[in-house]
């Protein structure tokens, strides 16, 4: 099973870890589902839907890791249903509302792109089950950068109307890039003791990735320097209370039972 | 590239050529209308406008190839008629290069069109519980089932273009409420178990109907029938999955279980239409075996398949009249609402309006994204020339 003897953290720190980015793929999946019946045409509904269920079925793999890890019987919904906006610890960018698939794509893109430089990070994790899970989610986080850079490529540089909808997308979602590699205590410890990644090693690749596409879609990065934090202490932006209070609603209504 | 690039690509040249030959033909002062026929041939023409027609008529062989400029002005063809007739005869399949009659052609899409809407608005009131789904794993089941409706809806889509109609033509027609979609979808999802429900009585009245009409004799429309049917018995099992959880579960989730039974049992079997004697296509459509089976007898083959399973469930079914016969071994059921029937058919049942507007604002909203698609396409294949 799990090489736990090699980690210098604690157990339950390092479920703690592993709960942000199932937390990350849960937000983001229940973002893009919010997106179904929305879709452009019926080949982007089907690959929305796709997406949502590579990022939900992601979260529910690390959720219930990390359910073995932290203490007491928690399981996966438990963790997914039970926690408030407070002791969610997703990134702010994930959150974010869309209006509009320029939104759902920039948003994605930007999430990818980090997404796959992480679990590329992390498919050489001496924990031999996160390791397992990075490289499926490796595999997946390749076809969605795919498929987002494509789509910022062709609307980018598609009509004038869809260049300044792309380019509205990315000043709107710009500003919770940096967060994305800020790095903390838990972070610095997880890399230490070799079973996570430290996502300031992330940046440099990301950035050119990134700079890479918008300037293929002929689109730019904008010049505001703000870059807005906190999603990985609780410190959410308003859009997450409301999410997720949908998202429970059901499970808290009638606590303890089985479906 | 996305698995999606290229078919879009060319759907979208489909629309355009469709369009631009329909702009030449009322330039040239023809009459566009189904199959390329002109709607008078018999009007005399001065000479002039007979050379125009020939000339439209090439223009249609050369820019149109699909079925349609195959059979154009053959719609009276001895020939073609007698081995259409052999074809369905013999219980063979009709082919869309096949000569066949106009009728045929027309009711063959009219259900396909139909069938196609069905799955893609059907994905709306499912989609109303994704987001609120209890656990991860039935959130993901759920969002894989809605996405199973995408795909069958491009199946039915892809087998109706091979008449010669676009999926865009069709879809368009449904957001202006000339063509329709199954009835069921415009009742409203208000609890988790319509989740269930739907799977197992909605997915399952849908699998009575597919698993015949895999023998319908239009070659396209049964072989995406054969595909769908595999996917279909996942839906109804995870409805019923769905239900199994609830009715042995608390009592708020039993009485759950049954409120969604109550609502849902009777539009189940008003899915499968009207009586027979009141089915305006049903005796054209058997003769051709585009049907196979009647209305009737469907809707009594998934009665009898779902009754016992709804005592398994534990739920009762809202029908003081339902007995078991037991010189036949049917159940037999009380009468259907059919003026709620034939409300909801024309347009005022409880969701109607919302399910379309919803899909046509979908449709708008998206408007600026294939614009945009399209616009690099063409700039893609420009640079393409450029560079031969
Ligand atoms: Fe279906
Ligand atoms: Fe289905």
């Amino acid at each position: 099973m799990t090489t736990k003897e090699d980690t210098t953290i604690a157990t339950g720190q390092f479920g703690v870890y592993l709960i942000r980015h199932a937390d990350d793929n849960l937000v983001l999946g229940q973002r893009l589902a919010e997106y179904v019946t929305r879709a452009p045409d019926l080949e982007e509904e089907l690959a929305v839907a796709n997406i949502a269920l590579d990022h939900i079925g992601l979260a529910t793999h690390l959720f219930t890791y990390a359910a073995t890890l932290v203490d007491g019987d928690t399981s996966a919904d438990d963790l997914a249903m039970l926690r408030s906006e407070r002791e969610y610890s997703n990134v702010l960018l994930v959150e974010q509302p869309h209006d509009g698939f320029g939104d759902v794509m920039v948003r994605q893109f930007l999430f990818d792109a980090y997404q796959l430089l992480l679990w590329q990070a992390l498919s050489t994790s001496g924990d031999s089950t996160l390791s397992g899970i990075a490289q499926r989610a490796e595999r997946e986080a390749t076809y969605h950068l795919r498929h987002s850079s494509n789509w910022l490529i062709r609307l980018g540089d598609g009509t004038s109307e869809s260049h300044s909808r792309m380019q509205q997308s990315i000043n709107r979602m710009w500003r919770f890039t940096g967060e994305l590699f800020e790095s903390d205590e838990l972070d610095v410890a997880v890399a230490a003791s070799g079973v996570g990644a430290d996502p300031v090693e992330l940046e440099g690749a990301w950035r050119a990735c990134v700079a890479d596409v918008i300037d293929e879609a002929t689109l730019s990065i904008p010049e505001d320097p703000y870059q807005a934090s906190g999603g990985r202490s609780g410190i959410h932006t308003e859009h997450l209370g409301p999410m997720l209070a949908e998202m429970q609603s059901l499970a808290r209504s009638y606590p303890g039972l089985s479906w | 590239m996305s698995a999606s690039l290229p078919s879009r690509k060319r759907g979208q040249k489909r629309e355009r050529q469709g369009r631009s030959l329909r702009e030449v033909l009322r330039i040239l002062g023809g009459t566009w209308i189904r199959g390329n026929r002109l709607e008078n041939p018999a009007e005399p023409r001065s000479e002039g406008k007979k050379k125009l027609l020939a000339n439209e008529r090439s223009f249609v062989m050369m820019i149109e190839f699909d079925p349609w400029s195959t059979v154009k002005n053959r719609d009276i063809d001895d020939e073609g008629q007698q081995k259409f007739d052999d074809i369905i005869a013999a219980d063979e399949k009709v082919e869309p290069r096949d000569w066949m009659p106009e009728g045929y052609r027309a009711t063959v899409i009219r259900q396909m069109a139909q069938h196609a809407h069905s799955e893609v608005i059907g994905m709306q009131p499912e989609a109303n519980w994704i987001l609120r789904a209890p656990t991860l794993l039935r959130k993901s089941i759920l969002i894989a089932k809605v996405q199973d409706e995408a795909g069958h809806g491009l199946y039915l889509y892809s087998a109706t273009e091979t008449l010669g109609v676009s999926r865009h033509e069709l879809e368009d027609l449904l957001h202006r409420g000339r063509q329709k979609y199954s009835s069921i979808f415009n009742y409203p999802t208000l609890s988790w178990a319509d989740m269930g429900t739907i799977g197992w009585l909605v997915d399952g009245a849908a699998i009575v109907n597919q698993i015949v009409l895999q023998g319908t004799s239009y070659g396209p429309y049964s072989r995406a029938m054969v595909k769908i049917c595999k996917e279909e018995s996942f839906h109804a099992r995870q409805g019923f999955s769905i239900l199994m959880a609830l009715t042995s579960g608390s009592d708020a989730q039993k009485a759950m279980a049954q409120d969604s039974m109550d609502r849902w049992w009777w539009p189940a079997l008003m899915m499968f239409g009207p009586h027979d004697s009141e089915s305006t296509h049903t005796e054209e459509s058997m003769a051709w075996k585009i049907k196979r089976m009647s209305n009737d007898d469907l809707r009594q083959k998934f009665i009898d398949q779902t009754v016992p399973q709804a005592h398994y469930l534990g739920l009762k079914i809202p029908d003081p009249e339902l007995r078991f016969d037991s010189e036949t071994e049917q159940w037999r059921t009380g009468e259907i609402d059919w003026d709620e029937f034939w409300a909801v058919v024309k347009g005022d049942g409880p969701l109607n309006r919302e399910r379309i507007s919803h899909k046509v604002r979908a449709w708008e909203d998206g408007a600026w994204v294939r614009a945009g698609a399209s616009a690099y396409a063409d700039k893609q294949v420009e640079m393409l020339d450029k560079s031969a």
